[in-house]
């Protein structure tokens, strides 16, 4: 196995780990982290799949740089809405997950 | 003077919206004319925009671009067939409406010297921004990026309220958000992986019906049908939409939905026609037909009138998903009417939701308070938003003439046309239940009531809604040329599948 396809299968790991963390945590903050770890796996995924037994692609590559930014943001919002949500409720989890 | 072309049109549409969002944030501290006065120069230029590009387009045919003479597969491909440029349109003119209704209350407000929510027009114009780059985007992961930028205009609008609720509702949407479109972006690296592009009419040239290809699709349509809030995964929709400021519920629920419903639709009709199965389709409007009857029932039952408004959007969103059963597997002619039929709905619904959200928005400015019973009594003082309410209502009901008629009727003649009459009964029980919540907020109206106090709204409201409301009527009255414009060069008219 080269190492593109390995990387590949890492991602799909990476992916479903972090997905079954999304959907089973109620905490906000591992959610996210879980969103960013499923971002990661889907990355490596974009990059290895392409890559397998075809040599360096730079459109997967750009293609990732791109998600980054995007994640990136898109963690920066969600923060600064859970601080927010903190400070104005005193919980870490949404309402209708809170028992 | 010279007629510039569609191809040339294009990026203006991408640039002007953004820059009026940087304006915005540069203007950001200040209040009243000023920036009033700005913003309904970036409004009426974005109008502009719109109605040359669908001219232009509807005249000489599709249009494409490449940003910065970069083509695909590393540039940034833009292109405008008939349906991308009424979307475009649609867009211009719904926005165009809610900012007006937004500049009525910023100038009422700075007569009376109150506050207004601070970064409305920021996210205003990046939301528009990203509608149009959804609409325009001539390859899948530029399509991504519309979309992630999109939710995430959304959800900061959504948050704009501040309140505890306001900030609960805006996280659930954003997870459901990210979770969406992190689907919808392993399928796209699993399409890229089997075909080396993400163009999409070179993908649709190569596309086969194999399985990676249709784990693809799957994981796409997954990660869509969450961002268009499918039953059973429209848990986020209804407290956002039904939270946000009431220009932003009629902008999410008039346009944001559409956008990941859009991406479905060229995924399926455009893209891979090759590679969907009749039995999805089948299952998507199973689904589509459970959101129609459990989205209508949670209206009837809702005490609070945006929440009942906000349940609507969730039921005639599955309309929507009704035409997957009707075109894919079944002969040309069904799957042609089924085609006007969803289109016609889409923006019949995006003219009545935003019509009824900005009018309940003004009943509750006069009320004082959001539930429907305290509405007792406003008949008599609110004709207007009242009279708003009920030709957005008549649309949505699907009664004639009204644009949701005729789209109702298309979809009923293709159920008949394809065999399915199941369907019908669908059909049938969506509207009588449309009919029971907006009769339901009707006779609460109309209740006789001496002691309930009503604040005077400004007029510019009632106005605002009386005219969305008004096309909605007037789009059952003149379908064919929109229709003609929208469906021309789709394959599914030709019989794609």
């Amino acid at each position: 196995m080269n190492a593109d396809r390995l990387y590949a299968y890492v991602g799909v790991v990476l992916f479903a780990m972090a997905m079954y963390a999304f959907l089973t945590h109620t905490h906000l903050l591992r959610r996210l982290l879980a969103f960013n770890v499923m971002g990661g796996g889907t990355f490596l995924i974009l990059v290895g799949l392409a890559q397998d037994g075809r040599g360096p692609d730079p459109v997967p590559q750009a293609l990732v740089l791109t998600g980054i930014v995007v994640a990136v943001s898109a963690t920066a919002l969600a923060i600064i809405l859970l601080r927010r949500w903190f400070a104005l409720s005193r919980s870490t989890a949404l309402p209708e997950d809170q028992s | 003077m010279t007629a510039v072309s569609a191809g040339q049109l294009l990026p203006w549409l991408l640039v002007a919206p953004l820059a009026w969002a940087v304006i915005a944030v540069l203007i950001e501290s200040r209040r009243g004319a000023l920036t009033i006065a700005v913003h309904a120069i970036g409004v009426l230029l974005h109008v502009a925009l719109g109605v040359a590009l669908y001219t232009s387009v509807a005249r000489s045919g599709p249009a494409a671009h490449a940003l910065g003479g970069w083509s695909a597969p590393l540039g940034i491909g833009l292109r405008a067939d008939g349906l991308a440029v009424t979307l475009v349109l649609l867009t211009a003119v719904v926005s165009a409406a809610c900012a007006v209704y937004v500049m009525t209350t910023e100038r009422a407000a700075h007569d009376a010297d109150a506050e207004t929510p601070r970064y409305f027009w920021p996210l205003f114009w990046l939301l528009v921004t990203s509608l149009n780059g959804i609409w325009l985007a001539g390859d899948l992961f530029n399509l991504y990026v519309g979309l992630e930028l999109l939710g995430l205009s959304a959800v900061g609008l959504v948050a704009l309220g501040g309140s505890e609720t306001a900030l609960s509702s805006a996280l659930r949407y954003l997870m459901a958000a990210l979770l969406g479109s992190l689907a919808y972006l392993l399928g796209v690296a699993l399409i890229y992986a089997a075909y080396g592009t993400l163009a999409l009419p070179e993908l649709a040239e190569l596309i086969a019906r194999e399985p990676l290809t249709q784990l693809a699709i799957a994981l796409m349509t997954i990660g869509l049908c969450l961002k268009t809030a499918l039953f059973p995964l429209h848990g986020w929709l209804p407290p956002a939409h039904g939270v946000a400021l009431t220009p932003v519920s009629a902008l999410l629920s008039a346009l944001v939905v559409k956008g990941s419903f859009y991406i479905l639709f060229r995924l399926w009709f455009d893209v891979a026609p090759e590679a969907v199965t009749p039995l999805a389709a089948q299952g998507l409007g199973v689904l589509g037909a459970g959101a129609v009857l459990w989205g209508g029932w949670q209206a009837l039952r809702e005490p609070k009138l945006k929440m009942l408004v906000a349940h609507s959007t969730v039921a005639q969103l599955g309309y929507l998903f009704l035409f997957f059963p009707l075109a894919v597997g079944t002969g040309v002619s069904a799957a042609a009417l089924a085609t006007q039929g969803m289109l016609l709905h889409l923006v019949a619904h995006a003219f009545a939701k935003s019509a009824m959200f900005l009018a309940s928005g003004t009943l509750i400015a006069a009320a004082g308070r959001g539930g429907v019973a305290d509405l007792a009594g406003i008949g008599r003082h609110m004709p207007m938003s009242l009279f708003a309410f009920g030709l957005a209502g008549v649309s949505l009901m699907g009664l004639p003439p009204s644009g949701g008629f005729n789209a109702k009727w298309l979809l009923l003649q293709s159920a008949l046309a394809s065999g399915q009459w199941f369907w019908l009964c669908v059909l049938l029980s969506g509207g009588l239940l449309t009919a029971g919540y907006v009769f339901r907020v009707f006779r609460e109206s109309f209740v006789e009531s001496k002691d309930s106090q009503f604040t005077p709204t400004p007029r510019g409201y009632d106005w605002v809604a009386l005219t969305l409301a008004a096309m909605a009527i007037a789009l059952g009255l003149a379908s064919q040329a929109p229709l003609s414009t929208m469906t021309s060069g789709l394959r599914v008219m030709a019989g794609g599948t």
